[in-house]
C-alpha cells in the first residue's frame, strides 16, 4: 500500500511554520483550504484538560492526527472550566495542528474578546468559532456572573470587522488585522425550527464562513433544514459541517438528552441502542451510518465529530465510514520532499 | 433534575424570571403583536409631531418623566428591562432583554424541545415567542436583520424620547 500524501498546500516548511498564502482565502489555516478545494472536511472536538501540563493537550490532539482537518478547542463548554481555548490553540499551532478557537459570549465582554482575537491570530490560530455559550446554570459554578455582552451574531460581525476593515468596534485602527476563517454554530434540532434557517442566514450576513452544528441524531429534521438552506442559497455562501458523535449506551443517550442543553435524540435511536447486544459498538455504528448519509446530502461540506470521552474512537469512525475517500489529512510524520515544498513557496 | 436548579444571575436587572401573572401579559402582547405594532406606529408619529414642542421644553428635562412612564407602560406590557435601546419592532414584540443570555439576534442552541428556556424551564423561550410575534406583524421581516451590539450606556434611559428625537431629525441623544 502506498502512503497517501497530504495536499501540498497543507504542508509548511516545518510543522509549526505558517502555510503559503493562497489567493481568495481569509486565513492561512488548513481547514479553509480543504473546504475551498471542495473536499469533504472532518473536524473533531478536543476534550480540554483540567491541568496546566501542555503534554496533556498534545496527547489529546495526537489521537486525531492524520484523520481530521481541524481540532476544536472548546471554551468552557457546559459552563465548566478547563484549560482555555486560546491557550490550547496556541499549543496546537506550535506543532502544526489546525485548531479552531471557540469564543463563548458567556465569559468575556467585547474588550476582552477583541484582544483575544488579535492574540490568537498572532499565535497562528486560523479559525474562530463564535458561540453564545451555555448558561452558567449548567456548570459546577452556577453562582458565576454571566457576561453576554455580545451575542453570537454581533460577535461574528465584530471579528469580521476586525479582519476586513482592520478596525476595532470603536473604529480605532488595527495595524495588522487578524487573518481568520470565521465560523458559527447552529442547532437545526431545537425550536423554533422554522426560524433556524433564518438564523443561519443572519449569521452568514454577520460574517460566518462555516458552521458546525449540534449533534445530528435526527436525519429527517436535518434534511428539512438543509432543503430550506439550499432554497435560500446558504450552502453556497457558507460551509456547513454537521455535528455527529457516538453514543456510549442507551443510558448515556437518555442522560445527554435530559442534561445537555440543545441535544435532541429521538426515541428510535435510544430504542436501537437499548436493543443492541453491544451498545457501545451500536452507538459507533449509528455514528458511522449517519456520517455516510450526511456525505450524500447536497450542501453538507463536512462533519464535526464530537466524541466526548470516546475521543480514541474518532479515527476508527472516520476510517470505517470511508468518508475521506482515500484523502489524507495533514499529519506530522509526513516528511515532504523539501524541493517540492520550497518550489511552492518560491512560486 | 434540571428543573430543580437554582436560577443564576439575571441580567440586566439581576432579577429572577417574572411571576406567572406578568408572563401572561407578556405573552398576550406577543399574540397581539400586529395590534401593538399599529399602536406603536401611531404613537411614534405623535411623538415625532410633538418633537418641536419637546425640543422647546428641552429633552433633558423630559428625560426623567418619560423614562418613568415608559418603564411602567412597557414594564406592564412586555416586562421591559429598560435597556434604553428598544428593538421590540424587530423581535415580534417579545422583549429580548428577558432572555437570560440577553440575546438580541435570535435564540441560542439550548432551547428545550417544548420551546422552553434553557436557563429557566418554567419560562417559554423569548425567541420562540419573538418568532411567533414577528409572523403576525406587517414589518415582521425585520427579525431577519442582524442587530449591532447593544450600547450599555443607554440602560435606564427613554427609548421613546431618543427615537422621537432621531426621527424628527435631531441628533440622537
Amino acid at each position: 500500500m502506498t502512503t497517501l500524501a497530504p495536499h501540498p498546500h497543507d504542508i509548511g516548511l516545518d510543522p509549526g511554520a505558517p502555510l503559503v498564502d493562497l489567493p481568495g482565502h481569509s486565513s492561512r489555516g488548513r481547514l479553509e483550504r480543504v473546504l475551498r478545494r471542495g473536499e469533504f472536511a472532518v473536524t473533531a472536538e478536543l476534550d480540554p484538560p483540567d491541568s496546566a501540563d501542555p503534554q496533556d493537550v498534545y496527547d489529546r490532539a495526537q489521537i486525531f492526527e492524520g484523520w481530521v482537518d481541524g481540532v476544536n478547542a472548546t471554551d468552557g463548554s457546559g459552563a465548566h472550566c478547563h484549560m482555555s481555548s486560546v491557550a490550547i490553540c496556541a499549543l496546537l499551532t506550535r506543532v502544526g495542528y489546525s485548531p479552531v478557537l471557540q469564543i463563548s459570549c458567556r465569559d468575556y465582554n467585547r474588550i476582552a474578546i477583541q484582544g483575544n482575537v488579535l492574540g490568537a491570530a498572532a499565535l497562528q490560530v486560523g479559525n474562530i468559532l463564535c458561540l453564545t455559550g451555555d448558561g452558567v446554570q449548567c456548570g459546577d459554578q452556577p453562582e458565576a456572573k454571566p457576561v453576554f455582552d455580545l451575542d453570537s451574531i454581533s460577535l461574528l460581525s465584530v471579528i469580521r470587522r476586525m479582519r476586513d476593515e482592520g478596525t476595532f468596534l470603536s473604529g480605532r485602527k488595527i495595524t495588522t488585522p487578524p487573518r481568520v476563517f470565521i465560523g458559527a454554530a447552529e442547532n437545526p434540532f431545537a425550536p423554533p425550527h422554522d426560524f433556524r434557517v433564518v438564523r443561519l442566514a443572519k449569521k452568514i450576513a454577520a460574517g460566518a464562513q462555516f458552521v458546525q452544528t449540534q449533534y445530528c441524531f435526527d436525519l429527517p429534521l436535518l434534511l428539512k433544514f438543509m432543503e430550506k438552506a439550499r432554497d435560500m442559497g446558504l450552502d453556497e455562501k457558507c460551509f456547513i459541517l454537521v455535528g455527529v458523535g457516538p453514543l456510549a449506551s442507551a443510558r448515556a443517550a437518555r442522560w445527554m438528552r435530559a442534561n445537555v442543553a440543545g441535544v435532541h435524540i429521538p426515541d428510535a435511536v435510544v430504542a436501537r441502542l437499548e436493543g443492541a447486544k453491544d451498545q457501545r459498538a451500536e452507538g459507533k455504528r449509528i455514528c458511522i451510518e449517519t456520517i455516510q448519509q450526511l456525505r450524500e446530502i447536497k450542501g453538507v461540506a463536512g462533519v464535526h465529530v464530537m466524541a466526548y470521552r470516546q475521543e480514541r474512537a474518532v479515527s476508527e469512525i472516520v476510517h470505517e465510514s470511508g468518508v475521506l475517500k482515500g484523502r489524507a489529512p495533514w499529519r506530522r510524520d509526513f516528511v515532504p520532499k523539501m524541493q517540492a515544498v520550497e518550489s511552492l513557496w518560491a512560486g | 433534575m434540571r428543573a430543580a436548579l437554582t436560577p443564576s444571575a439575571f441580567e440586566p436587572r439581576g432579577k429572577r424570571p417574572p411571576p406567572r401573572r406578568a408572563l401572561r401579559v407578556r405573552l398576550w402582547s406577543v399574540r397581539h403583536a400586529r395590534l401593538l405594532e399599529r399602536v406603536y406606529d401611531a404613537f411614534e408619529a405623535t411623538l415625532v409631531a410633538a418633537a418641536p414642542l419637546m425640543a422647546r421644553i428641552g429633552y433633558d428635562r423630559l428625560e426623567r418623566p418619560f423614562a418613568f412612564v415608559e418603564a411602567h407602560v412597557k414594564g406592564a406590557l412586555f416586562d421591559c428591562r429598560m435597556c434604553g435601546d428598544c428593538v421590540l419592532s424587530s423581535t415580534g414584540m417579545s422583549c429580548p432583554m428577558n432572555c437570560p443570555k440577553a440575546l438580541r439576534n435570535g435564540p441560542c442552541g439550548g432551547v428545550r424541545a417544548d420551546g422552553a428556556c434553557e436557563v429557566y424551564p418554567q419560562m417559554p423561550c423569548v425567541w420562540v415567542k419573538a418568532y411567533e410575534g414577528s409572523e403576525r406583524m406587517r414589518e415582521g421581516a425585520r427579525i431577519e436583520t442582524p442587530l449591532p451590539p447593544i450600547d450599555h450606556r443607554l440602560k435606564g434611559s427613554s427609548a421613546w424620547l431618543r427615537s422621537a428625537r432621531r426621527r424628527s431629525g435631531g441628533a440622537a441623544g
